[in-house]
């Protein structure tokens, strides 16, 4: 098993676990990267799929973007902006953001869109404001759903987020590259592993959010 | 090629003209997810016939889709050397991880009382899977398809990073090599272009196939929304909809 | 009092849903908007607590126009219940029932408090408090519908089809545990469903709507039953309402004879005594005076009743807690023709013939409409 012998090699090598190229300061780079692009992504999926969810409307236009932006090649659209921006974070969170911003809002509006209208209604008829119905009701069942769309963008970041290293950035995707260029294929594949592993780690760190965040009333009637 | 505007005259390492990338790219991008679809049939027909492999295979493919394309490239080098098939393979299992469960999905989306129904007519198993459960799937499994279909063309491009395997994506490095910055726009405009144009197609061979469903139905939004997202997620939200049907 | 003053609803594509709509809906009552689906019997409902709000036209709640106070205090002062309930899945049953009473700013242990109450005043037993709704029943979660409706003890009840999505068994015990509730509370409940039986059981007064939006008739049901006002109220009402409305008659003012009723010991002298009567079968009873058949009287004239083959007594009715519905059709199904009486224990009180119960039912139709009328939380 070669390739086990070469990952093997790349973790049990000291060299590869401190200094500017070290394991830790490219995972520290790698996850800025994810979770600057992911942030930026939630901040105009969330709400734009909230209250598009909410109002009913907008569902062909979201699946013709959602399509549109999985038409776009990500390792293309990396090297365009960095031929126009230059070397810099900007041209990374481009593409990492257009891959991420499709499934957190297509999946917050299908939750909030097909989420039961009765407790919504109930609510209102309650007396609660819309506000509390928002946070308090709608949230609370959609949630489920809106993780599952953050988690697979979670995922595909973070997997995605090695290119960054093809147009001269750190991060993970810094071994195959430079392993590549050099010819090193222990560096290719140890750094590869790093990335498949931190993506699959994602899977259970989204496991346990959901475990804390969603109410077991909705986590297990599903079941 | 029309020489002059620095669009089509592509440099001669790439060993081909624009059209002949094109083919590379298609070829390397449409035979992955054609095995994906033979592979995944009979896997997700397992999983809907003995229900307690379905929970596992989802997880299989939800871990399966988190290894990074290049990651899923390199690994293969060892074995397939810098080939076309060491693109394949991977682009392959990410098509069986969007296809099976939307197959899946599918398939079990069929409404029990039509299945008792075809039952009660002395349909075999066999004749209602390629007559009643496959038809009636057909929506489902286009919505895949097309999510299938669409990556695919657009990771082919990374085959770039492991030396000019990357069809279309190959114009990417040497635009980067050669400063030849238009190249990088001709390859992102005709990948995304070729995307776009098969998404369509598949959007009018479904349309063929179920002539039975409206046209621009809320159905057929609802499955390429579904399916927008990530094989998992689509299964989650089938389902939690069947628990607001409950 | 709510009073609805004629009230319009016109959608903006030119669809009227309540056209001209006014109508008192009395305290402490149940009163049911029945109607065909389109009628717009919801859309009124929900126009009470400012769910929709009317064209033209003005609800006002004890005197008051409902807009005088801000709509969510408006909404908070009355329970509401939906059908299929509506429950908050991601909440625990005590905390779906204390939203409102959160709301209003009470502190965790008094709702919870308040919460438990209400589960054993719905019938829901105070296992289920921390579960949640996937858990329970269809039947189940309507109750916990009601106890939230009720946390906050409002005045006023608005109630949406809040039966329609279970099972006839389940919401008969639903209806009956209502009507047992009501008899407790005393709540105004405006209640909307498109089941005329459930209609009649359930009302004190019933508003019929037909499609369009318009009042058809506004009546207590026994009225509804005996007079409706026109064609499409009657055709709403069904066959056999001269039947129905019976139920509405107490059988207490029935002449029952104890003319042909014999113990099983009974000596010859007495039987012979007996079947010289007018009724040509006896009703033979056990020592403790309970029913146990009939018997042909000249078959009986020999003695030994014990030892004869008896006619079963069929069902017999609770004289003066069921109605002369209930005592028509134990006549009816009876071999004999006969209905029997009995008391509360189930001894026999007497027994009347299918005459008597008419000449009784045309008595009750001739005067007094509603003097015999039996509680409704009795039935």
């Amino acid at each position: 098993m070669s390739l086990l012998h070469y990952i093997n090699a790349f973790f049990s090598d000291g060299a590869h676990w401190h200094g500017y190229d070290g394991i830790p300061h490219r995972l520290a780079e790698h996850l800025q990267y994810s979770f600057t692009a992911l942030g930026i992504a939630a901040a105009i999926g969330l709400p734009l799929g909230l209250i598009t969810g909410h109002t009913g409307r907008g569902g062909n236009a979201l699946a013709l973007i959602a399509t549109a932006a999985r038409a776009l090649p990500t390792l293309g659209l990396l090297v365009l902006m960095f031929i126009w921006l230059g070397i810099g974070e900007t041209p990374v969170m481009i593409p990492l953001v257009a891959l991420a911003v499709p499934p957190i809002l297509v999946t917050t509006y299908e939750a909030v869109r097909t989420a039961d209208p009765a407790p919504v209604d109930a609510a209102r008829g309650m007396g609660m404001g819309p506000i509390a119905v928002l946070f308090q009701v709608e949230l609370p069942m959609a949630l489920p759903l809106i993780l599952s769309g953050v988690r697979s963008a979670t995922i595909q970041v973070v997997s995605t987020t090695a290119i960054a290293a093809y147009v001269s950035l750190g991060g993970l995707g810094r071994y195959i590259f430079d392993g590549l260029y050099q010819r090193n294929y222990e560096i290719v594949v140890g750094g590869a592993a790093l990335i498949a592993l931190l993506a699959v780690a994602m899977i259970g760190v989204f496991y346990l959010v959901e475990r804390l965040v969603v109410s077991p009333g909705v986590r297990l009637r599903r079941r | 090629m029309s020489g002059g505007n620095g669009y089509f005259d592509l440099p001669s390492d790439l060993q081909h003209s624009y059209a002949g990338l094109i083919g590379i790219h298609l070829e390397e991008s449409l035979i992955p997810v054609a095995a994906g679809l033979v592979l995944s049939l009979p896997i997700a027909q397992l999983c809907v016939r003995y229900r307690w492999a379905y929970p596992p295979v989802l997880w299989i493919t939800t871990v399966l889709y988190a290894i990074p394309s290049i990651a899923f490239f390199v690994f293969l080098i060892d074995y397939t050397g810098v080939s076309q098939t060491t693109v394949e393979i991977p682009l392959t299992v990410y098509s069986l991880v969007v296809l099976v469960p939307a197959i899946v999905d599918g398939i079990r989306s069929v409404p029990a009382e039509t299945m008792a129904a075809s039952e009660a007519m002395g349909f075999t198993a066999v004749q209602r899977y390629f007559q009643v459960q496959l038809p009636l799937a057909v929506p489902a499994i286009f919505a895949g398809l097309r999510v299938a279909t669409v990556s695919s063309i657009s990771l082919v491009s990374v085959g770039t990073a492991i030396g000019n395997q990357g069809g279309l994506g190959n114009l990417l490095g040497d635009a980067l090599t050669y400063h030849r910055y238009n190249l990088a726009v001709t390859s992102v405009v005709t990948i995304a272009l070729l995307a776009i144009v098969f998404d369509g197609l598949l959007i009018g061979l479904r349309m063929l196939l179920t002539p039975w469903l409206p046209r621009g139905s809320g159905a057929a939004r609802k499955a390429a929304l579904a399916a927008a997202v990530e094989p998992e997620a689509g299964a989650e939200k089938a389902a939690a909809l069947e628990g607001a049907a409950r | 009092m709510i009073q609805i003053e004629s009230i319009t609803k016109r959608y903006a594509d030119g669809t009227t849903a309540v056209d001209d709509l006014s109508l008192e809906v009395p305290d402490g009552s149940i009163t049911v908007l029945v109607g065909p689906s389109g009628c717009g019997k919801t859309t009124t409902l929900r126009m009470i607590n400012r769910m929709i709000e009317p064209t033209s036209g003005r609800i006002l709640l004890d005197g008051t126009d409902i807009h005088s106070q801000p709509v969510n205090q408006l909404r908070r002062s009355m329970g509401y219940v939906i059908q299929n309930a509506g429950l908050f899945q991601h909440r625990t049953i005590v905390d779906n029932i204390g939203t409102v009473p959160r709301m209003l700013g009470w502190d965790r242990a008094r709702a919870r408090k308040r919460s438990l109450e209400l589960m054993e005043r719905v019938g829901l037993d105070l296992s289920l408090a921390k579960r949640y709704p996937y858990q329970l029943s269809g039947g189940q979660q309507q109750r916990v519908g009601v106890a939230r409706a009720l946390a906050a003890d409002p005045p006023v009840l608005l109630m949406d089809e809040p039966f329609s999505a279970v099972d006839p068994i389940v919401r008969k015990g639903l209806q009956a545990e209502l009507l047992r509730i009501q008899a407790e509370l005393g709540k105004t409940i405006v209640f909307v469903t498109h089941d005329i039986d459930e209609a009649i059981r359930l009302g004190n007064m019933i508003a019929v709507l037909r499609t369009g939006g318009k009042l058809a008739q506004f009546a207590p049901p026994d009225v509804l039953l005996s007079d409706p006002a026109d064609a499409f109220v009657e055709d709403f009402l069904g066959t056999d309402r001269g039947v129905r409305r019976l139920s509405f008659f107490t059988s207490a003012g029935l002449e029952l004879t104890r003319g042909p009723i014999v113990g099983v010991d009974a000596g010859a002298e007495q039987i012979a005594e007996r079947a010289a009567g007018e009724a040509p079968f006896l009703l033979v009873t056990d020592n403790d005076g309970k029913p146990l058949g009939w018997v042909a009287a000249k078959d009986a004239l020999g003695g030994g009743l014990r030892h004869l083959e008896l006619l079963s007594h069929g069902r017999p009715f609770t004289f003066g807690d069921e109605s002369l519905r209930d005592a028509l059709d134990c006549a009816v199904l009876s071999p004999t023709g006969w209905a029997v009486a009995v008391d509360d224990s189930g001894r026999v009180v007497g027994v009347a013939s299918q005459e008597t119960i008419g000449n009784a039912i045309r008595a009750a139709h001739a005067g007094r409409p509603g003097a015999a009328r039996v509680a409704k939380a009795a039935r």
